[in-house]
């Protein structure tokens, strides 16, 4: 089944282009001028986002480094207990959201520390794979077309993760636990 | 709220950063999480550029039409602003497969490109439309069949079984999805709500 699996993902993106590429000689069309003229658009796109990466990515890092992260998660460990999501958990669940690699970073680190067969370790697998960084999605999307007035994209991006954080922790302690 | 979340992170952190005696660090921070960003954006050009032009051929050829008949009930249903066989519809076709196949790297390019083409759609160019809502939404819950990233992690820290959290992953992004298309569908019908008593 995981060789099957890892095939598969192993074949998801040549594949999708030998497709494409097969398609479109057989529909005649101009292969690779048509590649430059999709391609000549990457460039400006990516430069637009400068300054969206430098404010968010500076303001995660101070957050992290400074200590603060770690004083909310101290402050909330009441109220998790309650819910039922392991401290060990919460600066990925705080971080979800807000930084997509430092997520992995920290999904990484919980798998070495506490084995990636442990509950611990599936349900960090589980966080990370089931939602996305939502902070980073709203700062590109958004910032690549100059959108300023984000009206309830945020919430619902927030109670998007809301829901699939404590999703991963329920069916994680019914599958697993 | 972005700009709540974003002073609150930075003020937090300087004021704790005072506290523990670590201020000489922040300066030091901030230069090197910006050198960081500026990376992400350079390394995003090689990407996009190839993507974008692979989409070009994908989208000149035809070959959308394949996905698009699959998926196009539900995203009409989705996006009801979005006329037919609109370019924004394509791209958005395209980034929701790449999404669910776990090509995450390849479903930004598309998902750019349909933020670009809603935006011409768009009569107030400094404010989200509901369906650019809607497809932030689908994107930031991540619908995913194949979390690639997460069985390549568990196989390097020497799972017995690294594929063995797709089942549970699939159910908890399936949970996150529904969740943010139904508050979606809240904030758009509240606000259609609002707009139309405020008019009579």
């Amino acid at each position: 089944m995981y060789d099957f699996i890892n095939q598969i993902t192993l074949w998801v993106v040549p594949g999708l282009i030998l497709f494409a590429l097969l398609y479109a000689s057989y529909r005649r069309v101009k292969i690779f001028d048509t590649f430059i003229e999709g391609a000549r658009e990457g460039f400006g796109m990516s430069v637009r986002l400068i300054p969206f990466l430098v404010g968010m990515i500076v303001a995660i890092g101070l957050f992290r480094e400074s200590g603060a992260m770690e004083l909310l998660s101290n402050l909330l460990i009441p109220l998790l207990n309650i819910i039922g999501i392991p401290a060990d958990l919460l600066p990925l669940a705080i971080m979800r959201p807000v930084s997509g690699s430092s997520a992995l970073a920290i999904t990484t680190e919980l798998m070495n520390t506490f084995g990636p067969d442990s509950l611990i370790g599936r349900m960090a697998a589980t966080m990370q794979g089931s939602t996305d960084t939502t902070l980073f999605v709203l700062t590109l999307y958004f910032g690549a077309v100059g959108i300023k007035k984000t009206r309830h994209a945020l919430n619902v991006g927030l109670i998007a993760d809301a829901a699939g954080i404590l999703a991963a922790v329920l069916v994680c302690r019914m599958v697993f636990g | 709220m972005v700009n709540l979340i974003w002073s609150v992170m930075i003020i937090s952190a300087i004021i704790v950063s005072a506290i523990n005696g670590n201020i000489g660090s922040v300066t030091q921070i901030i230069f090197d999480s910006a050198e960081k960003a500026v990376g992400i954006a350079f390394s995003l050009i090689s990407i996009m550029t190839f993507w974008l032009g692979i989409m070009k051929i994908i989208e000149r050829s035809g070959f959308i039409n394949f996905v698009i008949f699959i998926v196009k009930p539900a995203a009409h249903w989705l996006f009801p602003g979005v006329p037919r066989n609109h370019k924004a519809m394509n791209a958005m076709l395209m980034n929701i497969s790449a999404n669910l196949l776990g090509m995450g790297n390849a479903a930004t390019p598309f998902g750019i490109k349909a933020m670009d083409e809603l935006q011409k759609l768009n009569p107030r160019p400094d404010t989200a439309t509901d369906d650019m809502c809607t497809f932030l939404a689908i994107n930031t819950a991540s619908l995913t069949l194949i979390p690639t990233t997460i069985i390549a992690i568990r196989t390097a820290t020497g799972a017995q079984n690294p594929t063995d959290i797709i089942g549970t992953t699939i159910v908890a992004t399936f949970c996150s999805t529904l969740t943010a298309i139904f508050c979606d569908r809240l904030y758009r019908n509240y606000n259609r709500w609002k707009n139309r008593s405020s008019t009579l």
